[in-house]
């Protein structure tokens, strides 16, 4: 299983700006680096306009896309997924999610705000299915 | 003739189509891959007669969108 690795200020900015956007979707993409055995480490995360401007769908800009995409390189950092919220479902992947994921190599991250306490996780999708990746949430002292 | 691909300068042979490239580059499902060549959108329509030339840069964005 695929190990992702995350600072908690990039969980804490994350779920700071899902909250805020609340009741719409939040999302963004996310980007690093990666070893050769597949393990990530999110080094920024891009908060982007969500254009469907809804509670229950997302959709990104291809624009936004692109425009990421190239501050990444600027960055030397690559393009490991994306990442949204969920405001009033668990952090799984949804069908539709499921449908709509087109890129094997991109990890999912899906954040539940729908407790009181947010959730974060991240998936592999693939032919359908889904698999949970080992995402880390780390401080500079400790792993937990 | 040098084409960039997703930021990386690569080799290809005169006269590329853009659906050779999307094939020798395993594009996964293109059908939901919006496609930029210098910075601009290729419509839907224009995909399958879009022809790459020398210094061509080209992009890859796959459709990001789901709902809960």
């Amino acid at each position: 299983m695929r190990i992702i690795r995350a600072d908690y200020r990039i969980y804490d900015d994350i779920v700071k700006y899902a909250k805020e956007h609340l009741p719409e979707e939040a999302c963004g993409l996310i980007a690093g680096s990666e070893d050769e055995d597949g393990n990530r480490v999110i080094e920024k995360v891009y908060f982007l306009e969500n254009i469907d401007h809804a509670n229950d769908h997302f959709t990104l800009d291809p624009k936004d896309q692109m425009a990421a995409i190239k501050d990444m390189r600027a960055l030397g950092l690559k393009q490991l997924g994306n990442w949204h919220s969920h405001p009033e479902s668990p952090s799984r992947p949804s069908e539709e999610d499921i449908r709509l994921s087109f890129d094997s190599k991109a990890s999912y991250m899906i954040l539940s705000l729908m407790a009181e306490n947010p959730v974060l996780n991240s998936y592999h999708v693939e032919n359908g299915n889904y698999e949970k990746e080992d995402l880390r949430i780390i401080s500079e002292d400790y792993f937990y | 003739m040098t084409i960039t691909v997703a930021g990386e300068k690569k080799e290809y042979k005169e006269g590329l189509a853009l659906p050779e490239l999307i094939e020798l580059e395993d594009v996964e499902t293109p059908q939901y891959v919006t496609v930029s060549i210098n910075d601009e959108f290729v419509a839907t329509e224009d995909k399958e007669s879009t022809v790459l030339k020398e210094g061509d840069s080209v992009e890859f964005l796959y459709f990001m969108g789901g709902g809960q």
